[in-house]
């Protein structure tokens, strides 16, 4: 039997070390390629590790909880393809027997069972789960099924319409790369709760129990993003005299795009139309205005970046996680859009690298999807700003002397005063303020 | 065959049944020589005798209670209650008496009680109650509710030989509103057989009394403009209920509107959709959604009224959604 190395990835270029935060197999479990072996977490992102070559975990040499060094072998695989071409080659191989001990996956009858969990976590009805079991349509198959219900999902005519395309031909055997990007809508609409205290495991410390007693208190390990997180931002504190300025804007026109072109938008691109693309095209306008706004310091030196590489805050499961479109001043809105929703759909399903999360040089944080209508946001090391924008509503605003309903938001420009002053910051911020106002309602994509 | 509004099917059929059993009478409010509030019995008086006819006390718990009393020994009374509302007057004779006396003496009880139920007539908040939630919930009475000339016709037959008391809800927005064919002569409905109006793939709707012809309404836009074709499902009884009608039409479908013009907290289609997610869950392919009146009483003013009262409008946007989901 031939073994396969499960080594401990390298995520970055930068990157020494990974914990491992869990085995999502056991030993003498039988694992598919690709399937989801593993996840890690490094000093910048916790990543879920995919299995290298399909077989069964028969060692697992680094447990939970510990940190190697890259390219440290993790774990063992022994894979079925070894074990046929450990066999004489027969002029007719008889079919492999599955063996006792296999997990009964491939072994199963084709007897009614419940469809795995969708990885996507797209929602599908009573229905159309029915209709794919009695079709054979495996969750997998399932999850690349093109929805046209709300929010993408799958209704009944599609999986119809699916089902019988299928038994016409037309659609080839599916293949897990053919599966579309799940939506961002859900997590665009809906944010991950900052669950700060069940990202941790529950811990027991001598010194911390004697003076907080169970079990009236829980003790919880902060994780490697948790802490990273609390080191950053006592740090950006620290060295940066933050100053806020906060501005409002009326997004009238910003919405009233978005809602006419939503639906056409969602309907070719496969993802919902949000209002950050929108604020990001706004925020690289004003900073090729004011291009000292994008920039670092060092010592007495001032860096200036000839590019900008915008960082989104997202809060996800695990924490604050910041990841970056790259050279922002490239793209023009569609790609702007697609980049965000990459981001976005990556951060939920823990494909970020941690080359995604760095290199930043301004950073957009969106704390009004919880409802948020005014933040004093930290700035993002080494950067010398960020922009918060609160929560879109209707308010009763002053218009040419007219009392009008607009859809007004209010925007926060934090920035290291050691080299952006009130000035400064106030312009930038009306400049990104005047660009969502005075947007071009004919703009198509 | 011939053409009559809902409330000439309805008096056609308590005639019919009148001459054919001498045990059939009438008893209510201004019935005879007035010719009742709607004028359901007019000429009844002239035609049929005091006897048959009864103008009563303006007692509703009386008039319940005297009819129960004759139909314990052999009469098939049909109560007239000149407005539905009026009815919670002789709730007490309807639960404990109508309702029980079989149960407890093996007695059958066949009366039939009209209420002149909802809505859309201006009426205000003491004339235009749905009243049918109320007696929903009483084991040991039937519940009918039709929204056709026809089948006013053919179930007040069916209720008048009936050996159980049934409260039949008539929809008085329909009595002058609509006409239809209806057969002549001997024409029952059976109670507990549901009607399916319109056929369609998509989404059920399912519906009883006046808002049936608003869904019918709704229906037939959804099928001109959105090309959604929508099953829409009379109830015609709802007590007992068509299960089987209900889930053949969910499971054709996979998505279930409910449409009542009574209010939607406690009303009949709570139950209707208890009874899809119990019965049908693995061919669902949306939420169950309920479409009713606003909780509030039915108000006066017509602008209040028409925003209170399910529409064809509010169909078609409930429909909408359904669709897109």
């Amino acid at each position: 039997m031939a073994r396969v190395e499960v080594v401990m990835p390298q995520m970055g270029e930068s990157i020494a070390e990974g914990t491992i935060i869990k085995w999502h197999k056991k030993i003498g479990d039988v694992v598919k390629k690709d399937e989801t072996l593993l996840e890690i977490s490094t000093d910048k992102v916790d990543s879920e590790i995919p299995s290298p070559a399909s077989g069964r975990l028969v060692e697992i040499v680094v447990q939970e909880q510990q940190t190697v060094p890259v390219r440290t072998v993790i774990a063992y695989l022994e894979t079925e393809a070894a074990a046929t071409v450990e066999q004489p080659a027969a002029p007719t191989p008889p079919p492999a027997q599955p063996r006792p001990t296999e997990a009964p996956a491939s072994a199963a009858p084709p007897v009614v069972k419940p469809l795995a969990a969708p990885a996507s976590g797209r929602f599908y009805s009573p229905l159309v789960l029915n209709i794919a079991r009695e079709e054979g349509i495996s969750m997998q198959e399932l999850e690349s099924v093109p929805g046209t219900g709300e929010g993408g999902r799958v209704s009944k005519k599609d999986i119809l319409a699916y089902v019988a395309a299928k038994k016409a031909g037309t659609i080839a055997a599916p293949t897990p790369a053919a599966a579309p990007a799940p939506s961002v809508a859900h997590a665009a609409k809906v944010p991950a709760p900052p669950s700060v205290l069940q990202a941790g495991k529950p811990v027991e410390v001598p010194e911390l129990r004697a003076k907080y007693p169970a079990p009236q208190h829980e003790i919880i390990q902060m994780s490697n993003v948790l802490q990273k997180m609390a080191e950053h931002m006592v740090k950006s504190v620290h060295t940066s005299p933050h100053v806020a300025a906060i501005h409002e804007v009326d997004m009238t026109r910003i919405v009233q795009h978005r809602q006419a072109n939503a639906a056409a938008f969602e309907a070719r691109e496969g993802f919902k139309l949000t209002y950050t693309p929108y604020i990001v095209q706004a925020v690289v306008k004003a900073i090729k205005k004011y291009p000292l706004i994008n920039t670092s310091i060092e010592g007495d030196k001032i860096i200036k970046k000839n590019y900008i590489n915008l960082g989104i805050a997202v809060a996800s499961e695990n924490g604050l996680i910041v990841p970056v479109i790259k050279n922002a001043e490239e793209k023009n809105f569609l790609g702007l859009a697609r980049a965000v929703n990459d981001l976005a759909v990556r951060t939920r399903t823990k494909k970020l690298t941690p080359d995604d999360i760095t290199g930043g040089t301004f950073t957009i944080s969106n704390y009004g999807v919880f409802g948020t209508l005014i933040g004093t946001p930290i700035i993002n090391q080494p950067q010398v700003a960020i922009l918060g924008t609160g929560a879109i509503k209707k308010r009763v605003v002053v218009v040419d002397d007219m009392i009008a309903i607009r859809s007004m938001a209010f925007f926060t420009m934090s920035f290291d005063h050691r080299i952006v002053d009130g000035a400064l910051g106030g312009m930038f911020l009306e400049e990104v303020v005047k660009e969502l106002e005075e947007f071009d309602p004919s703009m198509t994509f | 065959m011939s053409t009559l509004t809902y409330i000439e099917a309805l008096s056609k059929a308590m005639w019919e049944e009148m001459e054919r059993d001498p045990s059939v009478f009438l008893i209510g409010e201004d019935i005879g020589v007035y010719g009742g509030a709607f004028k359901a019995t007019k000429g009844f008086l002239q035609h049929f005798g005091e006897e048959r006819v009864i103008d009563s006390v303006l007692s509703e718990a009386a008039i319940i209670g005297a009819a129960a009393g004759a139909a314990v020994v052999g009469m098939r009374p049909i109560v007239e209650i000149q407005f539905a509302d009026f009815v919670s007057c002789g709730f007490n004779q309807i639960v404990t008496n109508c309702a029980k006396i079989h149960y407890r003496w093996n007695l059958p009880v066949p009366m039939v009680i009209r209420l002149p139920n909802g809505g859309y007539i201006r009426g205000g908040p003491y004339h235009s109650s749905s009243t049918e939630a109320w007696f929903h919930h009483f084991p040991g009475l039937k519940l009918v509710a039709p929204s056709t000339p026809a089948d006013a016709k053919g179930l007040m037959k069916a209720a008048v030989r009936d050996n159980n008391p049934v409260l039949f809800l008539e929809s008085k927005y329909l009595y002058r509103r609509i006409k239809g064919e209806v057969p002549e002569g001997e024409y029952v409905v059976p109670i507990g057989t549901a009607d399916v109006k319109r056929t369609g793939s998509d989404i059920a709707l399912i519906t009883y009394g006046s808002t049936v012809h608003f869904s019918l309404e709704a229906a037939q836009v959804l099928a001109q403009e959105d090309g959604v074709e929508v099953l829409v499902l009379d109830l015609r009884t709802l007590v007992p209920l068509d299960q089987d009608a209900i889930l053949d039409a969910v499971k054709a479908t996979g998505k279930a509107l409910i449409v009542h013009e009574d209010n939607v907290t406690g009303g009949i289609g709570g139950e209707i959709a208890a009874l899809i997610a119990d019965r049908a869950f693995p061919y669902l392919d949306a939420p169950i959604r309920r479409l009713g009146a606003l909780d509030v009483p039915v108000p006066f003013a017509p602008p209040l009224e028409d925003f209170v009262l399910p529409n064809t409008s509010k169909i078609v946007k409930a429909l909408r959604e359904l669709a897109a989901f």
